[in-house]
């Protein structure tokens, strides 16, 4: 965080305290603001999504990621295989439960700021393989989902305009208020069990209790 | 056996042709490339090297015609009415069973109306197959070109449309869907063409009826109106009458 | 359609339709065929009997093996094709059903044999993987999805599914969570469809469910159970002393190593586990079933119709073939044909899918070696242009439901034609060279692939592998030759038969293929000329298919290999039974075989010679 005694060079002090967005407490800290604009300008325009393809939709990812679409445009091109080095998880395709598991760790592995773009309908809840015994709907029922993409597939374009969107996200958010930077920010998911069924071990007691003959 | 390290190469010439080739390429469009303003993209020609990048949000790829995204609701903006007249074939052809229909019924009979109370397609199951468009008999259903829809916050209220959201104006199908909109027109005038011939048809065969029924001869005549009389219902199927003439 | 009718509650409406079906089931027996003749005279009509609709039935089901052994020893039916089950429940047993074939081309012979359903998982049958490998997974899929034991089976765990599942999904009696009604269209939508999300209307608002007395706390089962038992089994237990020396005296542990499912080179969800002696391979299991979405049931609940789309998604890069196969299946058991530029457009299509899926798999191929992504955007490029067409053409660039039962969707413009001719004979030509300039001859691909990943031809034909893995090893089989369908006996074509075995006769095998697939292409191109624009669909075009009672295993050449479907009918709107013979799944089962004895480097271009693609191998 910016220490609020160090004022960076061409600040004025009117602007201080013409400024309405500060609260009274950090009057003179105003510079978070452009601070925040630099903070985000950086991390909107070098995100590393992570090289992880699920379903259909990841081929479209890659199309996306090559010649005509060229992912590069938007500094996002750098995939890496690794959860630890990445900040953005393109869930691209249906999500099982047996898969879901490994999304899950997957996620808990990435490092904060961390975002989850749930690219096509299958991801976002469910698609046309919905009904199946084997299909999670949607996988904001475990991560927070920042940007929903429908389609079977969507198209590159449609991609791309979630990561625009995503850019816009990004771009709101405030050096103060986001979560990571916030005492118990760090929100693990715990990882669905695989038992009878997909367990999901927020609900264990209320499975148990239910269930309970 | 050739020299080792030659295969490698060979195939370093190919990259290096490649290289250089982005650039030619370049230079054949040099001013035509450097507009900033967005203008709409073509499919490449394959006769082109290579392949044009498309700056996706500055400028957009024209769709082809039948490309398909979500499905929309086309309205009547003549007679400012929706088309649909929830026949429920949409619903029924949809493999993922995404399209639930709400059909009105009239609040004294009870009899349905050919109208959708009700229309709501649930995007985050929808398969962008096409099935719906294809085999609505009224052309009330299309499938769209706008591939823009994102949702930020919560999937349930944005991505599941319903009918306010899908529905839009024909000149929109128009725009998106211009040989499909033309065959549309076609299909109205044969239509139109048919039902005034059937109406003439059936006037002709009222009044040879008025004319025999006042000579009182029942024999001859009789069997002569018997085929008119016949043909005039048939091109007017009960079904196909509905959008052009609402039933309110 | 829109006339008004009392709305009838759904279980009637079901019941009314079930029972209509059941009027309608004729049972026709298969015609016996010589080879079928053959086998009942060496085992006796009592035991050998002709089954309904298709192939024999073996009245007792301990005597398959022996059946089987007759079968691949004196009738020289080399390997199964498919091998599955159908759940007749109002019956009371599971049929399984197997398609034997001779490599050197022509009909399959089916047959089946029954076990009852309360006995299935429990006595079991005997297993056919001493005989024939290749059904090894496609056993224990049996097994995972219907529940019915194999004796003798190396390996019976569940494949698709996890260790601790509860039921057999695909038996007909057994209900997933939002299970709404048996077969579609589901009565809620139309006339009284307000919207209701699945999960508003399950008990546990998500698509779970859970056996009575369930605690999650106190479970105890592991998914992965018994699947390290064999790998371990070898593995040293008294401290470093025991372990095998190598060759060179150095002394290694032994490692057991997943990679996988999240990984770069797995060209999906697939999971490799490896028991690793230094850097070599000693043995290999796989784990299937990360993207298993339940096809097959999903198929059984939908219409003829509805299952179109869904193909697509089977081999997501080659969704032509797919339709093909499955729309060829369902004409064949309506008795239509579809129309002769109807065909052709098939056939375009499909080998241009087949030239961009090979673009495809030899730019992951390139990928797996460590050339990232320069050949694989070189390729993309050229794919993208297929791409191009079929947006135009069908609408969407992969999910293509372009082909109708009798028909396809749309019919190709001149200009369109036009532009497919110029990237036939024009810049495909071109860009098939231009990647054998960059690849054939280069010293790095050459010394990483030549003797990669050996598999002889008959071992390939007893694992039932099919496709250019096939054909890379010497054998001669392609179903546009050895079985044709559709058109393919109109063209003048070569089937590409290169005898190394190994990574890179895969990779050459695909170069040559496509260089045919051009030369089908022109002809096809040539050929269409001669027939009516617009005549696209035989009959008319209905979305109600009333499909007759009998059941087809209908095949088709994919990129991949031989993708079947078996599917019967019981005569209503929707299948009775549809399987999908896949096959990127069954080309898996030799994965073991030629990875053993490799470096954990060649794993992963072993694997992408083989050009799985998950959406078919779990479906």
């Amino acid at each position: 965080m910016a220490d609020a005694e160090t004022n960076l060079p061409g600040t004025s002090a009117v602007e201080i305290k013409n400024d309405p967005r500060v609260p009274a407490e950090l009057n003179n800290n105003v510079f978070i603001t452009t601070l925040d604009k630099i903070y985000n300008w950086g991390r909107k325009r070098s995100m590393w999504p992570m090289l992880f393809g699920l379903a259909c939709c990841a081929i479209e990812m890659i199309c996306t990621a090559a010649a005509r679409y060229d992912l590069a445009r938007f500094g996002w091109e750098l995939m890496r295989p690794s959860p630890r080095q990445a900040d953005l998880m393109i869930v691209s395709g249906t999500v099982t439960k047996k898969m879901v598991p490994q999304i899950v760790r997957l996620y808990n592995q990435m490092p904060q700021p961390r975002y989850v773009i749930a690219m096509g309908a299958c991801a976002t809840g469910g698609g046309p393989f919905k009904e199946g015994y084997n299909v999670v709907s949607g996988i904001d029922k475990f991560l927070p989902v920042d940007v929903y993409i429908p389609g079977c597939p969507p198209r590159p374009e449609a991609l791309m305009h979630g990561f625009v969107k995503l850019q816009e996200k990004i771009e709101k958010q405030s050096l103060r208020t986001v979560s990571w930077y916030q005492p118990g920010g760090d929100d693990v998911v715990p990882v669905p069990m695989l038992g009878p069924d997909m367990v999901d071990l927020r609900r264990s007691a209320e499975i148990a209790e239910k269930t309970r003959a | 056996m050739s020299l080792l390290g030659s295969g490698i190469l060979k195939g370093l010439g190919v990259t290096l042709k490649h290289f250089i080739q982005t650039y030619a390429e370049d230079f054949k469009y040099i001013g035509k490339k450097a507009g900033i303003e967005p203008r709409p993209l073509r499919r490449q020609n394959p006769g082109n090297h290579g392949m044009v990048t498309i700056e996706y949000p500055k400028e957009h790829m024209v769709m082809p015609e039948n490309f398909r995204y979500i499905p929309f609701l086309v309205k009547d903006t003549v007679t400012n009415e929706d088309k649909c007249t929830s026949c429920g074939i949409c619903a029924k052809v949809c493999p993922p069973q995404c399209i639930w229909i709400l059909r009105t019924e009239d609040p004294m009979t009870k009899r349905p109306v050919p109208a959708p109370k009700e229309f709501h397609i649930d995007t985050s199951v929808c398969m962008n197959c096409g099935f719906c468009a294809e085999f609505c008999p009224f052309d009330a259903i299309k499938m769209d070109h706008n591939y823009e829809i994102t949702s930020m916050s919560n999937r349930k209220t944005e991505l599941i449309f319903d009918k306010d959201r899908l529905m839009m104006p024909d000149t929109y199908h128009a725009g998106i869907h211009p040989a499909d909109w033309a065959r549309e027109l076609e299909d109205k005038k044969a239509e139109e063409a048919k039902k005034k011939a059937a109406a003439e048809a059936k006037a002709v065969a009222d009044a040879k009826k008025a004319a025999a029924a006042a000579a009182g001869t029942p024999a001859g005549p009789a069997t002569k109106t018997a085929p008119a009389t016949k043909t005039a219902p048939t091109p007017k199927p009960p079904a196909a009458a509905a959008p052009a003439e609402p039933a309110q | 359609m829109a006339e008004a009718t009392t709305p009838v509650p759904p279980a009637a409406k079901t019941a009314a339709r079930a029972e209509k079906a059941e009027k309608k089931l004729v049972i026709t027996l298969a015609t016996m065929t010589p080879e079928m003749m053959s086998l009942q005279e060496h085992f006796g009509a009592d035991l050998i009997q002709p089954a309904p609709n298709e192939g024999v039935l073996i009245a007792d089901s301990a005597r398959l093996a022996d059946v089987a052994l007759f079968l691949h020893d004196e009738l020289h039916l080399e390997s199964i094709a498919n091998a599955t089950a159908t759940d007749y429940v109002k019956e009371g047993y599971i049929e399984l059903v197997y398609h034997a074939q001779h490599i050197t081309g022509g009909l399959p012979l089916c047959f089946k044999t029954r076990v009852p359903r309360g006995d299935a998982d429990t006595v079991g049958l005997p297993s056919l993987t001493p005989l024939y490998p290749g059904v090894e997974f496609q056993e224990r899929e049996i097994y995972d999805l219907y529940g019915v034991r194999f004796n003798g089976h190396p390996d019976l765990r569940r494949i698709l599914l996890w260790e601790g599942f509860n039921g057999y999904p695909m038996r007909k009696d057994w209900h997933e969570a939002y299970y709404e009604q048996d077969t579609k269209p589901y009565d809620s939508r139309w006339p009284g469809g307000t919207h209701r999300l699945a999960e508003e209307r399950v008990p546990w608002a998500d698509n779970v469910n859970y056996p009575p007395n369930f605690n999650p706390d106190e479970y105890k089962g592991i998914p992965d159970a018994g699947l390290y038992d064999t790998m371990r089994a070898e593995a040293p237990t008294g401290g470093p002393t025991d372990t095998p020396f190598l060759a060179t005296g150095i002394q290694t542990d032994e490692l057991i190593v997943n990679m996988g499912p999240q990984h770069p080179s797995t060209h999906g969800v697939l999971r490799m586990v490896v028991k690793l002696d230094g850097e070599t391979i000693t043995d290999l299991k796989l784990v299937l079933g990360y993207l298993h979405r339940n096809h097959e049931k999903i198929a059984e609940r939908n219409t003829w119709l509805h299952n179109i789309p869904f193909t697509d998604r089977l081999d997501y890069i080659t969704g032509m073939p797919n339709e093909m196969g499955y729309v060829q299946g369902v004409e064949k058991l309506m008795k239509i044909k579809p129309t002769e530029r109807a065909d052709y457009l098939r056939v375009i299509m499909c080998e241009l899918t087949r030239v961009a899926s090979h673009f495809w798999s030899i730019g992951f191929l390139l990928n797996d070696l460590g050339a990232f992504y320069t050949p694989a955007l070189y390729f993309i490029t050229e794919r993208e242009f297929v791409m191009d067409l079929f947006d135009e053409i069908t609408g969407s660039r992969m999910m293509n439901n372009y082909m109708r039962f009798g028909g396809v969707a749309r019919d190709v413009t001149p200009a369109q034609f036009e532009r497919i001719r110029y990237l036939v004979t024009d810049r495909f030509p071109k860009a098939i060279d231009e990647m054998e300039r960059l690849l054939s001859d280069n010293e790095i691909v050459r010394a990483r692939t030549i003797g990669v990943g050996y598999l002889s031809a008959d071992r390939c034909v007893a694992y039932s592998v099919t496709g250019p893995v096939l054909r890379a090893s010497g054998v001669p089989y392609d179903l546009r030759r050895s079985d044709p369908y559709s058109l393919y006996d109109r063209f003048d074509f070569d089937v590409p038969v290169l005898y190394g075995g190994d990574v890179y006769d895969r990779y050459r095998v695909r170069v040559l293929e496509m260089r045919q697939s051009l030369r089908i292409l022109e002809q096809a191109l040539a050929q269409i000329e001669q027939t009516k624009v617009g005549d696209i669909q035989a009959g008319k075009k209905a979305y109600v298919h009333r499909v007759p009672a009998g059941e087809v295993y209908s095949r088709v050449e994919t990129p991949k290999g031989e993708l079947g479907f078996y599917m019967v009918s019981d005569g209503g709107q929707n299948a009775y039974r549809y399987h999908v013979r896949s096959a990127s799944f069954i080309n898996l089962t030799a994965l073991k075989e030629m990875t053993v004895g490799m470096k954990v480097a060649d794993a992963v271009v072993i694997l992408g010679s083989l050009d799985i693609v998950l959406g078919e191998v779990d479906r």
